[in-house]
């Protein structure tokens, strides 16, 4: 569905992402992990063209997103659904607006009809009730689930997941895993969810992938990168920093 | 000394240039807006009601006051030379060749300009502008398209307006409390008013609407650095606009001069 090949991408002075090589298969959720500040969500924002590589390639259902004008990339976009790391939401709009924006741009009319797709969205998410609320009367986890709906809500066929857990509770942690799960099962859709968090990893994951310093450090199944004996694999799932004990 | 002046002139020069092409490639990208993607009527018509709409009082009492007292400095120089009936002509002129656009113009800059640039410059540091990116939506087609065309067609209109409260004013002024007859006045102002008088107000007032539109959405777009940027980008985009009204006009005056000259012969 998605194949990465040799990314490489500079954000100011710095080498964000040097040969970033990825294949991302249909239907299947795929764990992006790594230290903070590693450039995941620089890698997450090229996989929509939100980012124009240096050099490499992006092929998405066979088609080189890679040197895509702005208006051709619309229709990968449709395609392929991001949720931002910060939500993102349009803070002018209510709740029910901005999960209504994305179906209004489908070109769906029927007031009726998004009324109650944004009603089972804003449930999906566990926000029922909510629709009239502003973004910034919302807690930085309802944010983070209202972002996710908008998101979800028109249906893409694969969807980018960035930190879709942090700064929930675990309880809400566990039903947003339970949604990565139950979308992709039901709808087939492919998802890269990228996180810190263990949980969500192991409980989402087809397959999991580790990034460092700029490159994909590991690439396999759960099963394969909790049996890994790497140092610094190890030290990541455990969480353990490798700093000396005082 | 020589080469740090030069190299501090070239610079600035570059530094322009730079500018001039970020703000021609803005308005290229809006025109091919324009030509390729279906028009956002509903945001059009906010943006109609909130760039022209709500700027009506602003622009209307700074064209009124300044009628009035341009009115009156005029009458108090002419009153010695015995040409108090020459004052309508002169502030009819005047406001519609120069000060019905600029004010205007300055006006909306501090008034529309600033809010553009305060508005999409949050946009793009909260990645709201990469949202929109995000869910197929060109943020130009989005945010650039309806208020440069709603500042384009509200512009020219206000400009009007201003210059109609102008002469209103200056001619009450003159007649009601400076006693000039008001025959005369009218009769001078008509006859020294001419239709490349409007024409030129109006081009102004086009000409200034693209400016501060497209200062104002590139000063928002570039904005960086978060709380910071956002509360420098319209204070730029006031100064920037206002300093490049203020320099256009004058060149503009002297084009402008060439089609439509003044005087009546
Ligand atoms: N626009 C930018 N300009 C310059 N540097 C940037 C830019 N965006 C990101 N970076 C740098 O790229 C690196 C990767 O950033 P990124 O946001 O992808 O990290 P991350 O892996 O998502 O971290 P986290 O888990 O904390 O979200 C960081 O060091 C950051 O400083
Ligand atoms: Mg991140």
């Amino acid at each position: 569905m998605i194949y990465v090949t040799d990314l490489h991408k500079k954000l100011g002075e710095q080498q964000v992402l040097s040969g970033i090589s990825l294949n991302i298969t249909r239907g299947q959720t795929h764990v992006i992990l790594g230290r903070s500040g590693c450039g995941k969500s620089v890698l997450l924002k090229h996989l929509v063209g939100l980012l124009q590589p240096d050099s490499g390639k992006i092929v998405i259902d066979g088609e080189d997103i890679a040197n895509l004008r702005e208006r051709q990339l619309g229709r990968i976009r449709k395609r392929v659904g991001i949720l931002f790391q910060s939500g993102a939401l349009f803070d002018s709009m209510s709740a029910a607006e901005n999960i209504a924006f994305p179906l209004r741009e489908a070109g769906i009319k029927d007031e009726e009809v998004i009324r109650q797709k944004v009603a089972e969205a804003l449930e999906m998410v566990d926000l029922g009730g909510e629709q009239e609320k502003m973004p910034e009367n919302l807690s930085g986890g309802m944010r983070k689930r209202l972002g996710l709906a908008r998101t979800i809500v028109s249906r893409p066929a694969c969807i980018l997941y960035d930190e879709p857990t942090t700064g929930l509770d675990p309880i809400a942690t566990d039903s947003i895993n339970r949604l990565i799960r139950r979308l992709q099962k039901r709808l087939n859709a492919t998802s890269v969810v990228v996180t810190h968090d263990m949980k969500t990893a192991f409980h989402t994951a087809d397959r999991i992938a580790f990034l460092h310093e700029g490159r994909i450090y590991f690439d396999g199944t759960p099963k394969e990168l909790l049996a890994a004996k790497d140092p610094i694999l190890v030290d990541f799932i455990e969480g353990r920093s490798t700093e000396s004990e005082e | 000394m020589l080469e740090f002046i030069l190299h501090s002139v070239g610079s600035t020069v570059l530094r322009l240039l730079q500018y001039v092409g970020q703000l021609a490639f803005l308005a290229r990208e809006t025109a091919i807006s324009i030509r390729v993607a279906p028009l956002r009527w509903g945001l059009l018509l906010r943006q109609l009601a909130e760039i022209g709409f709500r700027s009506q009082l602003v622009v209307v009492v700074t064209g009124a006051f300044t009628g009035a007292v341009f009115s009156a400095q005029t009458y108090f120089q002419f009153h010695r030379l015995g040409m108090d009936s020459a004052v309508g002509a002169v502030v009819a002129v005047s406001l519609f060749r120069e000060l019905g656009p600029v004010l205007t113009a300055l006006m909306l800059s501090g008034r529309v300009g600033a809010s553009i640039a305060a508005e999409i410059g949050t946009m793009k540091v909260t990645e709201q502008i990469e949202a929109l990116r995000a869910l197929g939506v060109h943020p130009i087609d989005y945010l650039i398209v309806p208020r440069i065309l709603a500042l384009i067609i509200s512009t020219p209109l206000l400009v009007a307006e201003c210059i109609g409260l102008g002469i209103g004013a200056g001619y009450l002024v003159a007649t009601q409390v400076l006693g000039v007859s008001k025959a005369y006045y009218l009769t001078n102002m008509l006859s020294f008013t001419t239709g490349r008088d409007i024409k030129m107000a109006l081009i102004k007032g086009f000409a200034f609407a693209g400016l501060i539109g497209f200062i104002a959405c590139e000063e928002g777009l570039k904005t960086s650095q978060g709380a910071a940027g956002v509360g420098r980008a319209p204070t730029q985009a006031v100064v920037i606009a206002s300093l490049v009204i203020l320099i256009s006009n004058f060149f503009l005056s002297f084009l402008l001069n060439i089609f439509f000259p003044a005087g009546t012969y």
